[in-house]
């Protein structure tokens, strides 16, 4: 009898008494390692799918491959019980998204190498579970595969999902797996929220040309009494006062009911809001072509960021809100959008002000774009009010 | 090919047409082996609760293991007789079985609370004995050690039992002695058992080793390797012998089949190494993957190989002493000192080296190479003085 000691054989440790099994090693390639499968699922905004390695040795040994006996499993005795396989795993796995037990559904098999041999390479869906508007946030895994015959067999899983990758051990001893895949730190949460708020104010175009219809009239006046229309400013001073006041007012207003919608204080119908901020768009065009609002711009920018911030909470809302750091988000996204705002303005001041003087500026500029935008303004309001898709598909 | 997809790296696929091996089995069905497996396995399932045939079953998957290195059979022997374990008076054949599966996982105190409750039911156990005694002898315990050699002396044969004591003076500073002893006792009993010869040829090199003598040692290894008996260890004792001696070309050959287990892929890559094999990149990476694979699930059972390759071929000396010492707490045998005494010197801090230091000056273990490596250490500790 050998003696092995912690799967080595301990020479001097080992003593030749009674029966020694005379076998002659077969010598594959492959190292001699435990029964380990290799699961892993990918979370992403378009869902979550799996994937699963499992060594072909252990599927032989729980289902049978090797259809003609001869010690060799072909890629046509694998195909032949490619439904069997499936079905055989993902009966042993149990997948919960937030909460709500999802299908696993087989989409692909195929076949790898990993350190002690060939795997099944079972991909599948995960559905059923998680609805679209609805981030996964919480995973249950619950894992039974081998466990009745190999005491020892590990699952080794792994997940990737946008707030990073997270991996865990299956056990026979250890069968259920919980897993919290929202940002871990406050700070990255916070972080993560203020990167949207960015973003949004950038791809958001309708409350750009609204700010940027507000604060090209900054850099000009209107002469008292004088039918000459738009003239340039003399000094930086009163147009940054403008921008300024614009600003500000269109910031605080829209933080406003931000948070209240956020917060579920107050909620209006998404279709009144977005017609409105079309309207206000509008508005604030052919203002500056039939100056109505002048000086009062500011006033202006307050009414309209009122309903622009029910916009804003709506995609907050589309990002699914963390229960737990809600105040965190919305400080964090609001944050966000100002800031994308501030570069917005920083570029678009001194660059009007320099402009200000030239005729593509008033003519071209103040006139010609804002009767596009007016008429885009208008487009998507017939759009928003009666749901139609003419030229935004958003 | 099967032997080549091994070591690459590779990515999901689908093979080329039908006929294309994917794996291959390491028995087929027709197989003696296979076919007593295939029936015990039956009969296990019909009739799970049977105790007889369920720790018969987990006996021979133990017996494979071991045959074969592949610890994938562990798993099956403990789920086996798992429905009998859980209880505080589980019988005796399987309290017996959960000891030898408890000591494959590393878990040695717990493998050795089990023997003694065989042990204390059946004092005449000798396979139990025998156990107490390898684990005994695998943490350093010399003293029980001995204690349990003098209790199989009357139940086993003279040359066992001469074994049994040659083995624990043999890393006690009296390797001369041992060697006499041993030698003595195999000319005057002779085996036919091929086994038998193989393992006592292989202690008589590793004791000629001690006593300096490697031209003795290296005649013992290859009458060993020439019995024909298959044995991972003899080959890795040797190979250790081969680079101890700078001659890595005679290493590649020889464990040129053996990459399945890691401790002679070790040996191999080393050699590899040493004379630039085309394969050494393929196999260096092939090493890595396996100790990365490893610590996934969690083990730690090759952790004296894994401090050698991160020492010698990853030149990483603070990870290498870390899994050495870490190794040194469960396995105590000789070579697990020596990756501790190279590690430290490699980082300069014979502190460090402290628990195989002590050990050395305990045992008063003679091998040169080993005597080297404390002797640079002390003089290390010395100039920082």
């Amino acid at each position: 009898m050998k003696l092995t000691i912690g799967g080595r054989q301990s020479g001097a440790a080992a003593l030749l008494l009674g029966l020694l099994l005379a076998i002659l090693p077969t010598v594959p390639a492959w190292a001699h390692k435990p029964s380990d499968s290799y699961l892993s699922f990918k979370v992403d905004e378009r869902g979550v799918t799996g994937q699963w390695d499992i060594a072909f040795r252990d599927l032989e040994y729980a289902i049978g491959l090797d259809a003609n006996g001869d010690g060799e499993i072909s890629w046509g005795e694998v195909k032949q019980k490619h439904a069997e396989i499936a079905s055989y795993a993902l009966a042993r796995l149990e997948v919960k998204v937030n909460g709500q037990a999802c299908a696993l559904s087989p989409t692909e098999h195929l076949v790898d190498d990993h350190t002690d041999g060939a795997y099944e390479v079972l991909r599948f869906r995960v559905w059923d579970c998680v609805g679209p508007a609805s981030a996964p946030e919480v995973l249950d895994v619950r894992y039974n595969l081998f466990f009745d015959f190999d005491a020892q067999h590990k699952g080794l899983l792994r997940i990737e999902s946008p707030a990073g990758t997270l991996t865990g051990v299956f056990a026979s001893d250890s069968s259920s797996q919980h897993f919290e895949l929202r940002s871990h730190t406050l700070l990255e949460q916070f972080g993560s929220f203020f990167r949207e708020g960015v973003f949004h104010i950038w791809v958001g175009i309708d409350h750009v040309l609204f700010l940027i219809s507000l604060l090209l009239p900054a850099v000009l006046f209107l002469p008292h009494g004088s039918r000459g229309g738009w003239r340039p400013v003399e000094r930086l001073g009163p147009a940054l006062w403008d921008v300024l006041r614009v600003v500000t007012s269109f910031t605080v207003a829209h933080s406003i009911t931000l948070s209240l919608a956020a917060l579920g204080i107050v909620s209006l119908p998404s279709r009144l809001v977005e017609s409105t901020i079309a309207f206000s768009v509008l508005l604030a065009a052919v203002n500056n072509i039939r100056p109505v609002v002048e000086e009062k711009r500011w006033m202006m920018a307050f009414l309209f960021g009122l309903i622009h911030g029910f916009g804003f909470a709506s995609v907050l809302a589309d990002l699914g809100l963390p229960r737990d750091a809600l105040l965190l988000a919305l400080v964090g996204f609001n944050l966000g959008v100002e800031a994308g705002q501030l570069v917005i303005v920083s570029v678009f001041v001194p660059l009007a002000f320099m402009l200000r003087a030239t005729v593509f500026y008033r003519r071209v500029l103040m006139i010609g774009g804002s009767v596009i935008v007016a008429l885009v303004a208008a487009t998507w309001m017939a759009e928003r009010i009666f749901d139609l898709k003419i030229i935004t598909p958003r | 090919m099967v032997a080549a997809a091994g070591l690459c790296r590779a990515v999901p696929h689908v093979p080329a047409n039908d006929a294309v091996i994917v794996e291959k089995l390491p028995t087929r069905a027709s197989d003696p082996i296979a076919r007593e497996l295939r029936q015990l396995r039956s009969a296990h399932a019909a009739d799970p609760g049977n105790r007889d045939v369920a720790v018969k079953l987990a006996r021979r998957y133990f017996d494979l293991a071991s045959a074969e290195g592949d610890p994938r059979y562990v798993g099956y022997a403990e789920a086996a007789i798992r429905p009998w374990t859980g209880a505080a008076d589980a019988p005796l054949d399987v309290v017996m079985m959960r000891a030898l599966i408890r000591q494959y996982r590393h878990e040695f105190d717990p493998a050795m609370a089990d023997l003694d409750a065989v042990v204390a039911r059946d004092p005449q156990n000798t396979e139990a004995l025998q156990w107490q005694f390898a684990l005994h002898l695998v943490q350093a315990d010399y003293g029980a050690a001995r204690e349990r050699c003098a209790r199989l002396a009357p139940l086993t044969t003279v040359l066992a039992a001469t074994a049994c004591t040659a083995v624990i003076d043999g890393v006690n500073g009296h390797a001369r002695d041992a060697y006499a002893t041993l030698s003595k006792a195999f000319a005057e009993h002779p085996s036919s058992d091929a086994e038998y010869r193989q393992w006592v040829m292989t202690r008589l090199g590793e004791l000629a080793l001690r006593m300096g003598d490697r031209a003795l040692a290296e005649k013992h290894f290859r009458d060993a390797i020439a019995t024909g008996v298959v044995d991972g260890f003899v080959l890795g004792a040797y190979a250790d012998l081969l680079l101890d001696e700078n001659r890595p070309a005679e290493v590649v050959p020889m464990l040129r089949d053996w990459v399945a287990s890691d401790i002679l892929l070790l040996r191999l890559v080393l050699a590899e190494n040493a004379v630039h094999a085309p394969l050494a990149a393929e196999h260096i990476q092939a090493l890595a993957d396996r100790f990365a694979a490893a610590a996934l699930r969690g083990d730690k059972l090759h952790q004296q190989e894994e401090s050698r390759f991160t020492l010698q071929l990853q030149h990483n000396t603070d990870k290498a002493l870390a899994l050495a010492l870490e190794n040194w707490k469960l396995q105590r045998e000789p070579r697990d000192a020596r990756v501790i005494l190279e590690a430290a010197l490699a980082k300069k801090d014979s502190a460090a080296a402290k628990p195989a230091l002590d050990w050395m000056a305990r045992t008063g273990y003679e091998e040169a190479p080993y005597r080297e490596l404390v002797a640079q250490l002390n003089k290390l500790s010395g100039t920082a003085k």
